[in-house]
């Protein structure tokens, strides 16, 4: 493994940190309470190449590598969760799969906006009766001359009801199973789609996640991607790189709430010393620097294995996020202890964080599917 | 991780995983029962040069690096806890000081011998009443004449019956605190010096672990190591080091644990369904592979930053600490994986959790090295 980063990863890193400190940072408290999304910072990210960071130049995007990537999810999670999950569904989620499997046409078309930041991206897989069993959604597409017709419900979408291109997933060939899943570029303003309202949820508040529904949505033929059938393995396969970034969000959220934590054991006293003083203030700042290091190498690593072009890294990614996310709601709820009474209060940050870490447990794969992935990479 | 080694690691790897796997392994399960000192093992290493692979060659050693150090007493500990420690503690504390702190004429007489494991090496830093706090050392050394006269005793020394030489930490006077310490070269032989019990230890039990005691013991001033009250640097520098390899021997043992887990979930069926497919024994591999992963990314983190001349007090910390820790919990697993099955000596596991115990207490206990973690982060 390089356990050094590049100097332009290093340039990024400071970049995006700094950026996040000055720009980002003073919001993440209001948009948390009012659950407003913060377009004003997307538009300011979309200008630093942060919306489509893998994408290559020629359609727009900023060219760098999958390290990169984590690196600036990284940075802004560390300030705000919610900006940095809408970046990272913009990015990975949305971005990606088009780069990976779609022609040159969708590229031409979908990929320059999407990293302008004009217009905003979803990935729309889970519905309210298929979550972690993927395979079983129940959104159908039928061929009908030159479009598809599209039918069903998709649940707790992220930026469900600001994006305008959705890569949405449908069943072409019940039959076929998961063989038989297709996936879809859909553009809000396509007849027959329409975006909920936007859910009241216990952390990520501002992330304008929503359920959406499709009534004999008509979808031109053009916005296949890929082939009918391919559906589940673009998902897998789009998954496997987005759990790098979740897992960078992760290490992210949880590093926010260290450096509060640290921050804060510094300036509060108790028994006529600063807390961080003590012993067990002290045990509990290692344990959780040490986690949150721990994390951060396994994703790290992961984005490496992605970048030197390994064929399969499911166990690599599926263990970061997995870790990654267990331990940000460890120390996360170690922040929020280390405060005390305050950490209990919206006048810190920490309760925000430790609310907001819950999900990385959850979407985008719940830890006991990550923990399947990995046992079935080593019991093949 | 082990996919990103350069190629001479790769190759350096391959060497070590096939002595291990073919010459220490096979002997291992009889060290343990017969609490027997794997002289001939010792033996093997020094003929295949593996006792200082971080001394350059013209001292004795491999001329090789942290890294490499790391690779063998993983791999080697995987097989065999004790052959690894022995390992460990002739390489990181007896060959070290005096690679570290030595004169020329010492590292003549003593590191070359010691690097070739012509004599095997110790370290007498822990007492009766001073472990963790090493610095309250009580074991005190006084000059007369052209010789430094040393009185106290020395507990828990590894390899102590067996060494030839040892580094021994005395004090001018105890009331000096750590300024007074002085680290000196003892022989076996010398007059005054001897060896009373040795541990009968729940693990690790083809190392010796012995007492020391120093009546009137009179040492050359030319066994002088570094300057007087150059003791407790001297330590502290061992003791950074000696971490990774305890991580990576902590680590090992952590993987020789997965690796039963694997053999035994891949061989065994019940109900004639696999075990690899019930999600109780999925949950398991998952767990313990995840952190033995992060666990190994963190040693290798520590053993870069130290090769590559950069800072690595904080991460060789969190390394043995990490890998402690989670190498309880797998070799704890790993029993119950195997059922009571496990607690038979028919399989390795339960010697495996015996050996890996002492990985949190040696060498800095887990407390020591998150005070270590806290005090460098705190510092900022």
């Amino acid at each position: 493994m390089d356990f050094d980063l590049t100097k332009d990863q290093k340039m990024l890193q400071d970049q995006v940190k700094k950026f996040a400190d000055a720009e980002i940072a003073p919001l993440a408290a209001e948009i948390d309470i009012s659950r407003e999304f913060p377009w004003k910072s997307i538009k300011k990210m979309a200008n630093l190449g942060l919306l489509g960071i893998v994408v290559p130049e020629k359609y727009g995007g900023a060219g760098f590598d999958f390290v990169s990537l984590a690196i600036a999810i990284e940075e802004i999670s560390r300030v705000c969760s919610s900006t940095g999950v809408i970046v990272a569904v913009n990015n990975s989620l949305t971005t990606y799969p088009i780069l990976q499997f779609g022609s040159e046409e969708q590229k031409m078309k979908y990929l320059p906006p999407l990293c302008d930041g004009s217009k905003l991206g979803a990935f729309a897989l889970t519905e309210p009766n298929a979550g972690s069993d993927a395979a079983a959604i129940e959104t159908m597409a039928r061929l009908e001359g030159d479009n598809y017709i599209l039918n069903g419900t998709k649940r707790f979408i992220t930026n469900g009801t600001e994006a305008t291109i959705f890569v949405v997933f449908a069943v072409t060939n019940k039959e076929l199973k998961h063989k038989g899943i297709s996936a879809f570029i859909v553009e809000k303003g396509m007849p027959g789609f329409t975006a909920g309202k936007h859910e009241d949820l216990m952390g990520i508040r501002a992330t304008g996640n929503c359920e959406l529904t499709f009534e004999d949505c008509k979808v031109p033929k053009a916005n296949l991607l890929g082939k009918e059938g391919d559906g589940f393995k673009i998902s897998m396969n789009t998954i496997d790189v987005s759990r790098v970034d979740i897992g960078a969000q992760a290490v992210g959220v949880a590093q926010g709430a260290l450096d509060a934590a640290v921050k804060y054991s510094k300036e509060r006293k108790t028994f006529g010393v600063p807390i961080c003083n003590h012993e067990m203030v002290q045990s509990m700042l290692a344990e959780m620097a040490t986690k949150i290091q721990a994390a951060r190498l396994l994703v790290y690593f992961a984005g490496q294995c992605k970048d030197k072009g390994m064929p399969r890294f499911s166990k690599e990614s599926a263990m970061a996020k997995y870790y990654a996310a267990d331990i940000a709601v460890e120390v996360t709820r170690m922040a929020v202890q280390i405060h005390g009474g305050y950490g209990f209060s919206k006048e810190y940050a920490v309760e925000r964080m430790y609310r907001d870490a819950k999900i990385l447990e959850l979407y985008e794969g719940t830890r006991e599917i990550q923990k399947i992935v990995i046992a079935r990479e080593l019991t093949r | 991780m082990s996919m990103f080694l350069n190629e001479a690691h790769k190759k350096f790897r391959e060497k070590i995983i096939a002595f291990a796997q073919n010459e220490v392994r096979p002997r291992a399960k009889e060290i343990d029962q017969k609490s027997e000192f794997p002289a001939d093992l010792v033996k093997r290493m020094a003929e295949l040069q593996l006792l200082a692979l971080y001394v350059p060659k013209e001292y004795g050693g491999a001329g090789l690096d942290v890294t490499s150090y790391a690779i063998a007493v993983e791999e080697i500990g995987r097989v065999c806890g004790s052959t690894g420690i022995f390992l460990a503690a002739h390489s990181s504390l007896g060959v070290f000081p005096v690679w570290y702190a030595g004169t020329e004429e010492q590292k003549q007489k003593w590191l070359i011998p010691l690097a070739r494991g012509e004599k095997i090496g110790s370290f007498g830093l822990t007492e009766p009443n001073a472990g963790s706090d090493a610095a309250g050392t009580q074991t005190t050394a006084k000059l007369v004449g052209d010789k430094y006269v040393i009185n106290g005793a020395k507990r828990f020394i590894t390899s102590g019956h067996v060494a030839d030489v040892l580094i021994i930490t005395a004090t001018k006077d105890p009331k000096l605190g750590y300024n007074g310490i002085s680290a000196f070269i003892v022989e076996k032989g010398m007059t005054g010096f001897s060896c009373g019990k040795e541990e009968d230890k729940m693990g690790l039990r083809g190392s010796i672990t012995s007492e020391l005691s120093f009546e009137d013991c009179a040492v050359p001033k030319d066994n002088l190591l570094g300057n007087e009250g150059d003791g407790f640097r001297i330590f502290m520098e061992t003791l950074d080091g000696g971490r990774i390899s305890i991580g990576a021997l902590a680590l090992g043992i952590g993987q020789g644990a997965l690796d039963s887990v694997l053999e035994f979930v891949n061989k065994g069926t019940k109900g004639g369904k696999p075990l690899s497919k019930f999600q109780q024994y999925q949950s398991v591999i998952a767990e313990i592979a995840t952190e033995i992963e992060a666990a190994r990314l963190l040693v290798y983190q520590a053993a870069y930053l130290k090769d590559n001349g950069q800072p690595y007090v904080k991460e060789s910390a969190m390394a043995k600490y990490y890998a402690s820790t989670a190498g309880m919990k797998a070799t704890s697993l790993a029993i119950d994986v195997h059922g009571a099955l496990g607690i038979t000596k028919e399989y390795p596991v339960e010697r495996y959790l015996r050996d890996e115990k002492l990985m949190e207490i040696g060498e800095g206990t887990s407390e020591i090295q998150k005070i270590v973690i806290a005090r460098q982060m705190l510092e900022k």
